[in-house]
């Protein structure tokens, strides 16, 4: 049986949203700007009356000043003039407080998303992270905050403007003419009927626009973190192909957005039409029966257009929406994903440290995926503090799922994992990364220097420290050789690096880290025999004083091992000492000579 | 700026629909700028006179006009949809032809952060730019530039005055555009960075939670994030002045020709009439002016968005051959005084190789053995070519590998990486990338070689989806399935880098006993790292001090090389006792 992790959320498949969870995540990123969204819009209002005031003040001086000027009396036209000017100046001064103050709203809101669906990303269980791919992660955090932030840098200023130019506008025309103007406002409701419609039909646009994107953006990350396979098999036709059809079905969703968006503003303008033209038939019709001014028509009709004018921003505005609750569905979704491995609502301390690791019980420990697979039976297992013990077995016998339940990389199904009687999963996250450290097959390396690659086992080690470490694991020649020594960056992902150079950093990182109890799987495979035994000579050093699990693939790691557990099937069907299960006529005794021959 | 110039390549083949929008946004405006003149009839005559029967034909003419300006806003965008989204897919499409095109010596240079937001978030930035930016500042343009012609029609003295800031402004706005490009590509910059840091933190979600180092990576995040949001203000600042001037100056021009105006109107030198006339012509361009203040950003943005994407496009990609393969001969595969660095290497640090000299016998298999960080790696990825050697040849069955287009040389060589990598597709896809042709029968032994048999438990057996959004695999099943598509389709030439390092004892075993058949008909080189792996082949070489420094049988190398038995040795010391 092939152990496999649990099946992968492919396709369009996505992790459910629950409902209300956009809105509520919307609202708790803007809550903490209350205010400050307040005085935007207080800004924008005294703005809109002093820019609103120019025309009025242009017919003032029309009417009065000029007149006035006939008359030899300059007073009124300089103080409409200087009016005028004085409201030129206001409205700049606010305009430029108001962009300067929305900029600082939308880019905090905007870090505080970024942050916080980075802080979930961590903290969710590498179960999600094995189902869920890195590029879709990427694309959340990416494309779609970009989508939040149109709507933030396009929509809040015209959101405010609509709003107000449409109430100043609205409640003059009922004051002009109640008739004309309860007709006019009419014109709301087909209006809001278009709006309606354009969101329904053009939210599943963005959606499969937003699965698109992040569809577009996988097939890319994996391309470019694979290109030396990619150049090798000669696979970027195949690639192109694939890439291509992500890309196309993104631009598909792009262009049914944009003509949604055609057909909104081509609609709504001509229903906007419509109603001026109605107003004015009516109008004439009311001039004729006497009931209406002229002079009450002509204004009215004047201020209609303006009336409709924003329905470009507001259709601006709409577009921005529609693209930013796509993108917010997906990140609340994201968000809304509890952790598998939660953190202790009420952690307790691991008793003070021996200096001689810790003891780990696993009892009664069951493990199975969420399907009902089952990888590991029930087993009770005693790790006393201070050993060494060897798992070995097949592929796909167990051995992994058992380290990542010691690591608390997953929680058991069944039964409880202690660290010295305390439960795994009462430990704080910084107490349990002190109690236990896992060296895991890939040795990946994050951009930056060696030093700080190393540091990563401790980030506050100081230089002499981190040299130490990488002494004793014997990896300070290699990274003295490096053209910066320690100061050497690795590049991209370590591309100068060799993998058994890797392997030494990560043992490096573990040694620093100094935890209790130290998981080490399959981690001297890529190494040569010097640097192999190298690390094997370190880990005597290294392992003393702490409890150690170490997957072995390698017989000669187990030499140094003082218990060996043979696993088969998720069982541990062989327990002993090393001597005493060579000695004997088990599975490991055959694996042993078989491993004796090789060496021929 | 200048660089949007670039853009025309891409703009070229729609520009159709680009005139299109151009003139349908030119006629909606005009539209626009009639329908106060109908209504302005319609008001003065059949209103005034109360004359129902001659409205009926304004009112048509109104509600037409009204029609035709929303059916040409409509069509504005309706021209520009598809082409706009395909000439963004085009882009993006090149982006990633090219990214696939360029040696990994500059992927090796370039986080992939940096690429991918130059794939996503700058295209984005450019079609918006197409969309609205460069329609507008058409239309908007030759909008003032007839408003300004008419102004200077009704008078001039007042046109003059009206127009002054215009000198002052472009000054201003060529400022503004120096400091906000830097402050856009800046701004791109770091998103860039931050989607590396996302990238890295989420490919090394094991080591950060195993070291419970998250925190630690959401603070470097947040920094990162937050420097970004810096920039994002300083944009905004930049705007905010640049809007402020914007609106300013005209609005000053404005009041002090109201002023002139008026007293000239008072000398009876100007009509009241023309004077509300060049007042209103003057506030109806308030809009085209005021918006140069967002089509400048938008401009400057894709001004930095082209150029961050044409560094990639322009690239240089070398030739993909250098002089000539000639003839196959039987002669296997030959390194010729190869020397390499890496091309950003620093100066005065010696060659990584200097001077390889091996040649391996057609059918012959070849470990190379070497200290850890020897460039043994590096030398295997000479053959496919995946990096250039800096001097020497390296020929197989005597034709030049420089001489050979690269996907010839490649569907020759095939290769099994150290760090095996499965791409999102079926397990036959994966294994079959390396013979496209290769029937199932050769998949099948293919994958019997690499012992793969666990394909058979799959759910899908050969079918399943493995890979990022497939299942993923244990270590050594990856490094089985990439061994399986190095011997498919029994390639001639074969380069295994260590294949068999995940693997435990007893499959390990099983593999080189099947692979012992595979590598009788290729010429191979096995990069090894202990005498099990050794024993595959026929001959060692030992790389030392960047030379192959000798080549014998595994029993000669440890009778007569002292580096090859401090290499291997460890394994007769290291059994258990």
């Amino acid at each position: 049986m092939a152990v496999l992790e649990a099946p992968a959320l492919t396709g369009d498949e996505e992790i459910p949203v629950p409902p209300g969870a956009p809105a509520r995540l919307l609202r708790s990123l803007l809550g903490p700007q209350r205010r400050r969204v307040v005085l935007a819009a207080v800004l924008i209002l005294v703005q809109q009356a002093a820019l609103q005031s120019g025309p009025l003040l242009v017919a003032y001086a029309i009417d009065q000043g000029i007149p006035a000027l006939r008359r030899h009396d300059s007073g009124p036209l300089v103080a409409i003039i200087a009016g005028y000017l004085g409201c030129a100046l206001l409205s700049t001064v606010l305009q430029r407080a108001f962009i300067r103050l929305t900029g600082l709203i939308n880019q905090d809101i905007l870090l505080e998303l970024r942050t916080r669906i980075f802080r979930h990303a961590q903290a969710l269980g590498l179960d999600f992270h094995e189902r869920y791919t890195s590029g879709r992660i990427i694309s959340r955090a990416t494309s779609d905050v970009d989508a939040l932030r149109e709507l933030l840098n396009e929509g809040l200023q015209e959101l405010l403007s609509v709003a107000i130019s449409v109430c100043y506008i609205g409640v003059l025309l009922l004051v002009m003419d109640w008739r004309l103007g309860l007709l006019a406002l009419a014109s709301v409701v087909p209006m809001w009927l278009l709006v309606r419609m354009f969101r329904r039909r053009s939210a599943r646009v963005y959606r499969t626009g937003r699965t698109a994107v992040a569809s577009v953006i996988v097939r890319f990350t994996e391309t470019m973190n694979g290109i030396r396979p990619v150049q090798a098999f000669r696979r970027e036709e195949a690639n192109l192909a694939a890439f291509t059809e992500s890309n196309q079905a993104y631009t598909r969703s792009n262009a049914g957005g944009l003509l949604e968006m055609a057909r909104y503003v081509g609609s709504s303008r001509a229903t906007a039409n419509l109603w001026i033209t109605a107003v004015v038939l009516v109008g004439a019709y009311l001039v004729t029966d006497r009931s209406l001014e002229i002079g009450v028509l002509t204004g009215f009709v004047l201020y209609l257009r303006r009336l409709y004018d924003p329905i470009d921003q507001l259709a601006m505005f709409l577009n921005s929406y529609q693209a930013a609750v796509a993108a917010l569905e997906k990140i609340s979704g994201l968000l809304a994903h509890e952790p598998s491995v939660a953190p202790p609502a009420t952690p307790r301390q691991l008793p003070p440290g021996t200096g001689k690791g810790r003891a780990v019980v696993f009892e009664r420990v069951s493990f199975g995926y969420r399907d009902g697979t089952e990888v590991l039976p029930v087993f009770d297992l005693t790790l006393a503090s201070g050993s060494t013990t060897a798992v070995v077995g097949a592929t796909g016998a167990g051995k992994s799922t058992l380290a990542k339940l010691l690591a608390r990389f997953y929680d058991p199904s069944g039964g409880r994992i202690t660290l010295d009687g305390v439960d795994l999963r009462d430990l704080a996250t910084e107490e349990l990364r002190r109690g236990v450290v896992m060296v895991t097959q890939e040795s990946f390396l994050f951009s930056g220097t060696v030093a700080e690659n190393i540091a990563i086992g401790r980030p506050d080690a100081t230089r002499a420290e981190i040299e130490r470490a990488a002494r004793e694991i014997g990896a300070h020649d290699f990274i003295t050789a490096l053209p910066d020594g320690y100061d050497t960056d690795v590049r991209k992902r370590g591309g100068r690096i060799s993998a058994g150079q890797r392997q030494l950093v990560a043992f490096a990182r573990a040694l620093l880290a100094d935890p209790a109890v130290l998981i080490l799987d399959e981690a001297t495979s890529s190494l040569d025999i010097p640097g192999e035994q190298a690390v094997q000579h370190a880990m005597r050093t290294v392992l003393a004083g702490r409890t150690a699990v170490i997957i072995a693939h390698r017989l000669s790691t187990v030499e140094i091992a003082d218990r060996v557990l043979v696993m088969d099937h998720g069982e541990i069907v062989e327990d002993g000492t090393p001597a005493a299960l060579i000695a004997g006529t088990g599975r490991f005794a055959t694996l042993h000579s078989a491993w004796r021959e090789s060496l021929v | 700026m200048r660089s949007l110039l670039r853009l025309r390549t891409y703009a070229y083949p729609i520009r159709w629909y680009l005139a299109g929008a151009v003139l349908a946004a030119l006629l909606a405006s005009g539209a626009v700028l009639v329908t106060p003149l109908v209504l302005g009839r319609i008001v003065d005559g059949p209103i005034a006179h109360r004359d129902t029967g001659a409205l009926w034909p304004l009112i048509g003419l109104l509600l037409t006009l009204g029609l035709a300006e929303a059916g040409l806003f409509g069509l504005r965008r309706i021209l520009v949809a598809r082409p706009l989204s395909r000439v963004e897919a085009a882009m993006r499409g090149d982006l990633y032809a090219k990214l696939q095109r360029l040696p990994v010596a500059f992927h090796d240079r370039w986080a992939s952060g940096q690429l991918l937001s130059r794939a996503t978030s700058d295209m984005y930035t450019l079609r918006l730019f197409l969309a609205f930016g460069f329609i507008f500042l058409i239309v908007n343009s030759l909008t003032f530039a007839v408003g300004s012609a008419v102004m200077l029609v009704l008078d001039w003295r007042l046109g003059l005055i009206v127009l002054a800031p215009t000198v002052p402004l472009m000054l201003f706005c060529t400022r503004f555009e120096g400091k906000y490009s830097l402050a856009a590509r800046t701004a791109q910059d770091q998103n860039g960075d931050l989607a590396t840091v996302l990238e890295e933190s989420v490919l090394g979600i094991r080591i950060l939670k195993s070291f419970g180092r998250h925190r630690t990576m959401a603070r470097q995040f947040a920094q990162r994030a937050d420097r970004l949001r810096d920039t994002e203000l300083r944009k905004t600042r930049l705007l905010a002045d640049l809007w402020a001037v914007i609106v300013l100056l005209p609005e000053l021009a404005l009041g002090s020709s109201l002023a002139v105006g008026a007293v000239l109107v008072a000398h009876d030198e100007l009509s009241t009439g023309t004077l509300v006339a060049f007042l209103s012509t003057a506030l109806a361009l308030r809009w085209p002016v005021e918006s140069m203040g967002w089509l400048l950003a938008y401009s400057n943005e894709a001004g930095t968005a082209t150029d961050r994407l044409f560094e990639v496009l322009d690239a240089p990609e070398p030739a993909s051959t250098h002089g000539t393969a000639g003839p196959a001969t039987g002669d296997g595969i030959r390194f010729s005084d190869v020397r390499f660095r890496y091309p950003d290497a620093p100066d005065g640090s010696p060659d990584l190789l200097r001077g390889v000299d091996l040649h391996i016998r057609r059918g012959e298999t070849m470990a190379l053995v070497g200290a850890t960080g020897s460039g043994k790696t590096t030398l295997t990825a000479l053959l496919p070519r995946l990096y250039e050697a800096t001097a020497g040849t390296i020929t197989v069955d005597g034709r030049d590998v420089a001489g050979l287009e690269p996907a010839e040389l490649r569907s020759l060589v095939a290769v099994a990486f150290e760090d095996p990598t499965l791409f999102s597709a079926t397990v036959r896809e994966n294994v079959l990338m390396g013979a496209p042709d290769a029937t199932d029968a050769a998949l099948e032994k293919a994958l019997a070689v690499a012992q793969a048999d666990f394909v058979a438990d799959l759910p899908d057996g050969v079918d399943t989806e493995v890979g990022e959004q497939g299942l993923s695999l244990s270590g050594g099943q990856r490094q089985r399935l990439a061994l399986a598509r190095a011997v498919v389709g029994n390639p001639p030439f074969l380069v295994l880098d260590d294949p068999l390092s995940a693997l435990d004892v007893r499959t390990e075993a099983l593999v080189e006993a099947a692979l012992r058949e595979v590598l009788a008909d290729s010429t191979a080189l096995v990069v090894a790292h202990r005498p099990s792996t050794v024993l595959l082949a026929d001959r060692v070489a030992v790389l030392a001090d960047g030379r192959i420094l000798d080549v014998g049988t595994h029993p000669e190398l440890l009778a007569r090389c002292p580096e090859y038995r401090a290499l291997m040795s460890g394994a007769l010391e290291g059994s258990v006792a």
